[in-house]
């Protein structure tokens, strides 16, 4: 019979081993459009986390009262659901940054990351594994759009949220807040991603082989 | 000899089920929204309101008051037109020091390089003058387009200029008076600007000499 899985590790799984972005690569469409700056990551981040716990909690709670047949159709009722609620609250509470997102917010609605989350853990699982489990993926989703973000802001404007940080003698890579900047820093932040993950399996490989060896002995 | 399923057949739901389901989820999100929207409004309409007056300000030079005049066929009316609401009227502001008129704040929209350029400009039509300029909403490229919204050189120029507006560019001006002198490396979004102002000057310009003719002292 399969071990379940600890509870810590629904929470753990979504900021590293599972990062929805950085190895999903799911919900590439706010990463590379919206995270110029890191007030809009900040931002952006926010709102996805609403949206996915909320839809998560709900979908969790209700997923023995949704035929199969609408299961789909009722997951994207209660997203949409959030997201419109998410919008109007971004609306009346930093309008700047709101105009900054501009058509993004609504795109929640159609992110991998939110109804993968309904479809493969939420509707399957228990409240509680199911708050975690969004938790984690938040917070993973988060931790990379605010990478993104300082990243390209810093180099991009010479600032970090609106602050200078380089001086008023720096020259801003105009290119880091344009597309194709978003492209560049998502590529070298998956390679460093990529690299740290193996080096640290590699380094448990080579701790766990003595150990076996003189088990076996 | 037939051999017997190990899994029993999935257990269809009702039609009427179905509808259920979907109907009493859409009867919720509708609640959800509606609330959402009932507590939010009020503060979004005021966010708005604060941000045109900020703008109105802006471009008349800190008016005492200013009415709001609704642009019908051939006039100018204080009444919103039949079957419009405040949000969806065609309005410009017209601005007082004391009771001396100082000129119309109007609103002006065209395309941009990348999306609409939306802007409010100062006008008063006895002397054809321009008392300034500042752009709502822009989304040219960053570090190039967007200087018409930080090139103070370049808006300053918006302050004392007469309409309709000439663009030229640096070092190519006449000293015509209503000449203004492009941004280098922004001539498209320079262009797009004055060509947005020009084609609302040619709607509303006779109609706005014609009030500040009719209400002038």
């Amino acid at each position: 019979m399969r071990k379940p899985t600890p509870p810590s590790q629904e929470l753990i799984k979504g900021i590293w081993r599972e990062n929805p972005v950085l190895v999903q690569l799911l919900g590439l469409c706010p990463t590379l459009a919206v995270t110029n700056t890191v007030k809009n990551s900040l931002a952006m981040s926010a709102a996805t986390t609403f949206v996915l716990i909320g839809s998560s909690l709900l979908v969790s709670s209700i997923k023995k009262l949704v035929p199969t047949e609408v299961r789909i159709s009722t997951y994207i009722l209660i997203i949409a659901t959030f997201v419109t609620i998410a919008d109007m609250v971004l609306e009346a509470t930093v309008p700047d940054v709101h105009k900054e997102l501009g058509a993004f917010v609504a795109l929640i609605v159609v992110n991998c990351i939110i109804l993968g989350r309904q479809e493969a853990f939420a509707s399957k699982n228990s409240v509680g594994r199911s708050l975690l489990d969004a938790v984690g993926m938040s917070i993973g989703f988060t931790a990379a759009l605010t990478v993104m973000g300082t990243v390209r802001e810093l180099l991009g404007a010479g600032t970090f949220l609106g602050h200078s940080v380089f001086g008023p003698h720096y020259e801003p890579w105009v290119i880091m807040v344009l597309p194709p900047g978003g492209f560049f820093t998502l590529g070298c932040l998956l390679l460093v991603f990529s690299w740290v993950k193996r080096r640290s399996a590699a380094r448990a490989t080579t701790t766990a082989a003595p150990v076996a060896a003189r088990e076996a002995a | 000899m037939t051999v017997p399923s190990a899994t029993p057949p999935a257990r269809q739901s009702t039609p009427q089920r179905l509808i259920f389901t979907l109907g009493g989820f859409g009867a919720l999100a509708g609640l959800l929204i509606v609330v959402a929207f009932t507590v939010t409004q009020p503060r979004i309409r005021a966010n708005k309101a604060a941000a045109l007056a900020a703008a109105i300000d802006e471009v008349l030079g800190a008016p005492d008051r200013y009415d709001t005049l609704y642009v019908l066929d051939n006039a100018l009316s204080t009444t919103l037109p039949e079957g419009t609401t405040a949000d969806q009227a065609d309005a410009v502001y017209y601005g007082y020091h004391g009771t001396t008129p100082i000129g119309f704040a109007v609103i002006a929209d065209g395309p941009g390089f990348q999306d609409r350029i939306r802007l409010i400009f100062g006008y008063e039509p006895s002397t054809k003058r321009m008392l300034g300029m500042k752009v709502l909403e822009s989304k040219e490229t960053p570090g190039l387009g967007d200087k018409i919204v930080k090139d103070t050189a370049f808006i300053s120029q918006f302050a004392r200029v007469e309409g309709p507006v000439v663009g030229v560019k640096a070092g190519q001006g006449k000293g015509n008076p209503n000449e203004i002198v492009m941004i280098t490396g922004a001539t498209i979004s320079s262009r797009s600007l004055i060509k947005a102002i020009n084609a609302t000057l040619e709607r509303v310009g006779p109609l706005l000499a014609t009030y500040a003719g009719e209400h002038s002292q």
